[in-house]
């Protein structure tokens, strides 16, 4: 008898750090493990930041984010829109070159793998930004649905995730920032972990980058007068904050990201710019009801429940999932998400439970939190759509207790338009 | 963060002081981070040592409070319904309830101010 020795699993988890890890901590943040990234929750009060103070930032002037966790999947060749088509909710033909647009990776049954931007860099070049939380179980789906199949889609499929440095620039200020550091150097202070760069430029056609589009930009660092880094860099107007901003895409290198970080933090100076953390990223995307995965959208909720309809492009011939929306939908909604503002003192948690005014148990909070900028106690909860309408009263159980809520319009904020 | 020697503290992060009044230390308030909601019991409620007595709510956190000893409350600080950043601003003067000590060597056994301070730098340390 010859026995098969079996390995034991890999039981060690690695904890993984962005290229900007040594900055945070060096700049005293508050470091906590999010989908099994090391990242800053927030950075210290003695700097003016803190959750509130990083919201307000952002609202108010401009604020800068280490989202490295997310995950870059690229597409690219002659089927790379017939494959983005078949495993995206949105339609990527609408995309011009240099465009983006918010979509999302369903299962067949119409519920979510993950929620997406898609962007389109070339004629046939798709890149994919996905959650951090989701990256190998996305590009896994990603690929498996469009190489593994009985007629494999004309692309190649590259996870670039760990290729980059992405950094978001959120806030009304947040093109300010960008355009003094485009077209002339800036002196950046000297720090051990941006060494040897001393000065920093990014260039882009910022002024005609519209809501919603990418370009190609392009970083530049010195060393006195040496020209050390010089770089394509992609430059999308996008973020998860319901204000304008810039999500940048550099070189993982760890001293060029340093120097990237501590630039755009010295440029923007004179307009409030703070650095801002997870916990900031979380109470702006609740405020402007932008879907968190495993909480607003899962792989047990499905598109109509969760809302996104305007995303879903029923009129599209095929996608993964389409058929069972088709289903749903004639089935009619069992639940549906919905905002609710607190009207008695409370705070809605996440997870807690909805009951209606008689105090049955109707659903469940997938976001609750105090919302700094509107200074209210905000939810975002599935519930029947029988109370659902806007005015409601419903209750969260908190600590045992029910305590009153409404239904409210959504988003909670919406950013005032320029003039 | 330094710690006022007038007073006992918790392994929960309270701090307590002989004539009775509770609150919560620097430490626990920096790790909390913006307080944006503190739930407490009315006058007259009793506590029990070790047993919770109310919240304290941070923009993304919820916290119980532990009575650091029993005793009947005798008085509750209402300014943090309305200004509960207050404890963010000093944490060792904003107390939340004071209490009439049912026995007062129970605060021989807690934590003097150095004992806490070596006790909070342990746990940073794991």
């Amino acid at each position: 008898m010859s026995a098969v020795p079996t390995i034991p699993p890999d039981v060690s988890r690695v904890v993984r750090k962005t290229a900007l890890n040594a900055v945070h901590r060096q700049m005293g943040a508050k470091m906590v493990e999010f989908n099994g990234w090391d990242m800053p929750v927030e950075y210290p009060a003695a700097i003016g930041c803190g959750i509130v103070n990083e919201h307000l930032a952002v609202r108010t002037g401009v604020g800068i984010f280490d989202v490295s966790h997310m995950g870059d999947i690229r597409l690219a060749g002659p089927g790379a829109l017939d494959a983005v088509q078949h495993i995206s909710m949105n339609d990527a033909s609408r995309l011009a070159i240099g465009q983006a647009q918010y979509s999302a990776l369903l299962y067949p049954e119409g519920t979510f793998v993950d929620d997406v931007i898609v962007h389109r860099l070339g004629v046939d070049d798709y890149l994919l930004v996905i959650n951090a939380g989701t990256r190998e179980k996305d590009f896994n789906w990603v690929y498996s649905n469009v190489r593994e199949n009985m007629r494999p889609f004309d692309c190649l499929v590259q996870n670039l995730s760990d290729d980059y440095t992405q950094i978001a620039i959120q806030g009304p200020k947040a093109a300010d920032l960008m355009e003094k550091l485009n077209g002339n150097f800036i002196d950046v202070p000297a720090n051990k972990l941006s060494a040897p760069f001393q000065k920093l430029r990014i260039d882009a056609d910022y002024k005609s980058l519209k809501f919603y589009w990418v370009t190609q930009g392009r970083t530049m660092a010195m060393r006195g007068s040496d020209r050390l880094y010089d770089s394509g860099t992609l430059i999308g107007r996008t973020g998860y904050t319901a204000e304008d901003g810039f999500e940048i895409y550099i070189s993982s290198d760890e001293a060029i990201s340093a120097h990237v970080w501590f630039g755009l933090l010295e440029a923007g100076k004179e307009f409030g710019a703070v650095p801002c953390g997870l916990g900031a990223r979380n109470t702006l995307r609740l405020e402007g009801k932008l879907p968190l995965y495993g909480h607003e959208i899962s792989d047990t909720i499905n598109v109509w429940e969760a809302g996104l309809d305007r995303w879903c492009k029923m009129e599209k011939p095929e996608f993964i999932g389409r058929d069972a929306l088709e289903k749903a939908r004639a089935a009619g909604l069992k639940r549906t998400l919905v905002g609710l503002e607190m009207i008695d003192r409370g705070i809605a948690r996440d997870g807690y439970k909805v009951l209606d005014a008689g105090g049955l148990e109707i659903g469940y909070v997938t976001s609750g939190s105090p919302a700094p900028f509107l200074k209210k106690n905000i939810a975002l909860a599935y519930v029947p759509p029988s109370h659902s309408g806007i005015g409601t009263t419903v209750l969260v159980e908190i600590r045992g207790q029910g305590v009153k809520a409404q239904v409210v319009p959504t988003p909670f904020y919406k950013r005032p338009r320029k003039t | 963060m330094s710690y006022p020697t007038d007073r006992k503290y918790t392994k929960e992060h309270e701090w307590i002081s002989a004539d009775g009044r509770i609150g919560i230390t620097a430490h626990a308030q920096d790790s909390l981070g913006d307080i944006v909601f503190v739930e407490l019991p009315k006058v007259g409620a009793e506590l029990t040592s070790g047993k919770t007595f109310g919240t304290v709510e941070s923009v993304k956190a919820v916290s119980d409070l532990y009575a650091p000893a029993s005793g009947a409350v005798t008085e509750v600080n209402g300014e943090l319904a309305t200004s509960p950043e207050k404890v963010n601003k000093d944490a060792h003067a904003a107390w939340m309830i004071k209490i009439a000590l049912k026995d007062p060597s129970e605060l021989n056994g807690l934590l003097s101010a150095a004992d806490y301070e070596k006790f909070v730098s342990e746990e940073a340390g794991h």
